[in-house]
């Protein structure tokens, strides 16, 4: 079952129950070695819970962790290959930078702790700050602090938590290319937790969204964007016009629903349920509109009877508010091409998009789920 | 890429490792317990025997367990004065210390700026030169021919053959003086966590500052008053050395009273009677003052 | 807004600051008069509370009255046993009463609170009970057991404070590199509760050397320095005490200067 180069993280049935909750219901996942992957999701999903364990510095209530044949679900943080990104970097205020990365070297007894630490330095970019004491470092120096202290160790997976919470936007995005550029050219396993979505799509290879413990929808970060499968993910990733359909059938590739007057059809592999109730669901950018009786470039169902409600211009788009005839209001959001002027508000607007772009989620999930999180 | 090879130990299973050792704990507070058990605890239990112990006995002689407790009576009979004058000196030197250390610990906090730390330094540099040998500057300062003295007298605020050194008022001055830094301090912590902004809102609602100060900064500074009246006022209610120093034989508090009966007449048994009463009093005060302030977490 | 106006606004904004420097300058008046006494010649004069004449000598012969130096050394001794047991044990009970739970420790924490909310003299007088009653003879050891007693609970709440205001992340982080539990402890935990446990340290010792109240009670034929004091109060105090009261101050501002210096060049750096 295992080959030496299979030094996968597999995790399987993990639970972690505290006293009033449950913060991860018996989750299961494998991280491929060499991978960028991201556990995404709000404050409280279990991202934390799941990755603390992960590190060993808490035990979960049943389930396992292993490090390709490696059983590591009770081992000590100390004995296991592992390190961690800390969310608040947790550098140690009494040594100097040098001392920080040297710390995990040291215990282990590592020869040429000088040369190791000089080169991760270098990697970083801190060298001339080998001696400073962490507080003397900005937020972004700490950051590269923390990532080479954790990073020197040559561990099997580095867990980052939250790394880039607390820099500035600006800073965030320079760290967020700065960190995936070092994954690649060290080709360590990266699990990084994060609530941030455009953090997530940015950095991971594979994404797994979180939500209440469990792990909703895993895949690559065009995957989950365009083909969600729950409300959850819809809604916490990115924004989703969803519009209540009932299910006729599937006809061939396609599944056909109902949806308020209109029959629209959604292609199989992304109807995420196909009976009774369901949710029609189509990304703002996907939703084209123009002036009721010009043409719209999408072969499906033209909507009439829609008009704008709100105009908001954001320099690349105009983000529109378009009232259906049956009350709902949808988001269409349009690049500013220059081809068409911004179409103003009370107009009569023709609505339409194309049937590839569509998924249908299952009616019994909650159409707002994900949305205060995001 | 080279990977760390992983440790050769097999994988302990869940229940070798999981518990932590409950025990430690234990093992860590029991020096420290055993000793306040020792020399805090058991010591007043000795003190309760004591106050019960035969009148008559003496130290030569030993004492008798005779479960005495007239000696009670005796005590408050005997005592009720320097009793009464603890409390009320102990009560005055407080009130006078809140006015004074609120001043300082406000001062310090909203207009200290970055001098903060070297003030809150300044405060507590004095507790550290000796109690008594401060004491004895008070008795210099206030003595018949020094300059307060003088002053007072020109000012006509004192009679030519008045006098502050031995009287109540040099006794409070020093009690006050003494449990100063006391009161400072914990005002100082809780006026210091108030958010500035929060007055200036009040100031915007309130107008008048006196009456923001009153709705706001007094409000929320309470658990320091609670702690600051509460560390005055029980080491000056016990305290003798200010009385026997400032004071005269009319001002003798009940410290002074249990020093002597242990020290010079050795009445034990009068002695701890007076103790305990000195300490269920204050303990009785304390409770009845925590629980109108509202404060339970002051430890 | 009108001048008057502005004057009101100028003194409002002073006038805490003023009278709060008032009440600091209080707490200094005899501390000064201390000062001054060590530099007094009363040998001319009976009134032992003016100042006569100018001299050296108080500082060149501190030694000189009977038994001073001698009260002063064994309030020291006193002080640095009393100290190194109380901060050692009080170390290990905070971290009992903060890395760890176990039964009993709501009413380990009400004892640790107690004595420092007890009168002095309850305390002294309830040991003196003690010792008599199990006929323990008073002196150097009475003492020191009384110090460490009283000193516990400051040390407790001390290192607690201090305990208390770690993060508990700097102690994951270092299990996560690699180290043991007690290399963590010794290289993360411990370096970083260090000040907070000399903080304490510092602490007991001037409560120990400058107890007066219990130690009066439990000393039985032995003098400290301010039992001696007291005792000098009765006939009539040598202008020495004053140079050791003068010494003492100036030890207590150079460790307190000492330390607000490290903090400012600290700060300073973290500007830089």
């Amino acid at each position: 079952m295992s080959s030496v180069a299979d030094r996968d993280l597999r995790i399987s049935k993990l639970t972690k129950e505290f006293a009033t909750f449950t913060a991860v219901k018996s989750l299961d996942l494998v991280v491929p070695q060499g991978s960028f992957f991201a556990l995404l999701g709000p404050s409280g999903c279990g991202k934390t819970t799941t990755l603390r364990m992960v590190a060993g510095l808490d035990t979960p209530t049943s389930g396992s962790i292993h490090l390709g044949d490696l059983d590591v679900t009770y081992e000590k943080p100390y004995r296991r290959p592992v390190n961690t990104v800390f969310q608040n970097y947790a550098l140690f205020p009494h040594l100097d930078i040098y001392e920080n990365v040297a710390f995990g070297l040291r215990r282990r007894r590592s020869p040429e702790v000088a040369r190791q630490v000089d080169e991760m330095l270098a990697l970083v970019e801190l060298t001339s700050q080998a001696r400073k004491k962490p507080p003397q470092l900005s937020g972004g120096q700490q950051q590269r602090v923390a990532l080479a202290r954790a990073l020197i160790n040559r561990p099997e997976v580095l867990l980052l938590d939250e790394p880039l919470g607390a820099l500035d936007l600006k800073l965030r995005r320079s760290m967020q290319l700065e960190i995936k550029r070092i994954q690649t050219e060290v080709g360590l396993t990266f699990v990084h937790v994060t609530h941030d979505q455009e953090e997530a799509m940015t950095m991971a290879d594979t994404i797994a969204v979180m939500n209440a413990g469990v792990i909703e929808q895993m895949g690559s970060p065009t995957e989950l964007y365009e083909n969600p499968a729950t409300t959850f993910v819809a809604n916490f990733l990115g924004q989703s016009n969803l519009i209540a359909g009932k299910i006729i059938g599937r006809e061939g590739d396609v599944v056909k629903v109902q949806m308020e007057g209109t029959v629209v059809s959604i292609p199989a592999d992304r109807a995420h349920a196909d009976h009774g109730d369901g949710w029609v669901g189509i990304r703002p950018e996907k939703v084209l509109i123009a002036p009721a009786g010009q043409p719209i470039d999408a072969p499906g169902n033209h909507m009439t009877g829609a008009y704008v409600t709100d105009v908001s211009f954001v320099g690349v788009s105009t983000q529109y508010l378009v009232r259906m005839p049956w009350g709902q209001e949808l988001m269409a959001f349009e690049q500013n091409t220059g081809v068409r002027g911004i179409i103003p508000v009370g107009t009569a607007v023709d609505v339409s998009w194309r049937p590839e772009f569509a998924f249908l989620l299952d009616a019994s999930q909650d159409v707002n789920a994900g949305i205060e999180e995001a | 890429m080279a990977v760390q090879a992983p440790e050769a130990a097999p994988p302990p299973r869940a229940p070798a490792v999981r518990p932590r050792r409950k025990l430690t704990g234990y093992w860590l507070i029991l020096p420290g317990a055993l000793w306040l058990g020792l020399f805090f605890v058991v010591p007043f239990y000795s003190l309760l025997a004591t106050s019960l112990y035969d009148p008559n006995g003496s130290v030569l002689g030993g004492y008798d367990m005779t479960y005495h407790f007239a000696n009670f009576v005796d005590a408050i009979k005997d005592y009720w004065e320097p009793l009464l004058r603890s409390l009320g000196y102990a009560g005055i030197a407080t009130l006078i210390c809140l006015v004074l250390g609120y001043l300082l610990a406000y001062a310090i906090a909203f207009k200290g700026g970055r001098w903060r730390t070297l003030l809150l330094v300044l405060v507590i540099a004095p507790f550290f030169t000796s109690f008594l040998l401060r004491t004895l500057s008070w008795k210099l300062i206030l003595a018949d021919d020094g300059f307060v003295v003088d002053a007072l007298q020109s000012v006509h605020i004192l009679g030519a053959d008045d006098r502050l050194l031995a009287t109540p008022v040099a006794v409070i001055a020093g009690l006050t003086y003494n449990f100063l830094p006391f009161m400072v301090l914990p005002l100082y912590a809780s006026l210091e966590k108030i958010d500035g902004r929060l007055i200036e809102a009040a100031g915007d609602l309130y107008a008048s500052p006196v009456r923001a100060f009153f709705k706001v900064t007094w409000p929320l500074s309470l658990p320091g008053v609670v702690a600051g009246t509460l560390l005055t006022f029980i080491p000056a209610a016990g305290d003798y050395v200010n009385a026997q120093l400032l004071g005269n034989p009319n001002t003798r508090m009940a410290g002074n009273v249990i020093q002597d009966l242990f020290t010079k007449t050795s009445d034990y048994a009068a002695a701890g009677a007076l103790s305990v009463i000195l300490m269920l009093i204050i303990v009785g005060m304390v409770m009845a003052y925590v629980r109108t302030a509202g404060t339970e977490d002051l430890v | 807004m009108s001048g008057f106006g502005r004057i009101k606004r100028w003194i409002g904004d002073h006038l805490v600051m003023a009278l709060g420097l008032l009440v600091l300058v209080y707490m200094f008046v005899p501390i000064a008069v201390v000062i001054l006494m060590s530099f007094n010649d009363n040998s001319k004069s009976r009134n032992l509370y003016a100042f006569q004449n100018f001299t050296w000598n108080n500082w060149t012969g501190m030694c000189k009255p009977d038994g001073m130096c001698a009260a002063v050394g064994k309030s020291a001794e006193i002080g640095l046993l009393a100290t190194i047991v109380a901060t050692i044990l009080g170390t290990l009970a905070a971290f009992a009463m903060v890395r760890h739970d176990f039964k009993g420790k709501s009413a380990s924490n009400v004892i640790i609170f107690l004595p420092m909310a007890s009168p002095e003299i309850v305390m002294g007088s309830s040991l003196l009970a003690l010792f008599l009653s199990v006929g323990f003879s008073l002196g150097f050891w009475t003492i020191f057991i009384a110090h460490v007693m009283f000193c516990l609970s400051f040390v407790v709440v001390t290192v607690k404070a201090r305990l208390t205001g770690l993060d508990s992340n700097l102690e994951q982080a270092a299990m996560d590199l690699y180290a043991t539990e007690s290399q963590t402890f010794w290289r993360v935990t411990f370096p970083l509760v260090l000040p907070g446990i000399l903080g304490a340290a510092l602490l007991s010792f001037s409560l120990s050397f400058d107890d007066f109240i219990i130690t009066n009670l439990n000393a039985g034929q032995t003098t400290t320095f301010p039992m001696f004091v007291y005792g000098a109060a009765q006939r009539g105090v040598p202008m020495q005490v004053n140079v050791i009261g003068t010494i003492m101050f100036l030890i207590s501002i150079a460790i307190v200067l000492g330390g607000e210096v490290n903090n400012r060049r600290k700060a300073r750096a973290l500007a830089a």
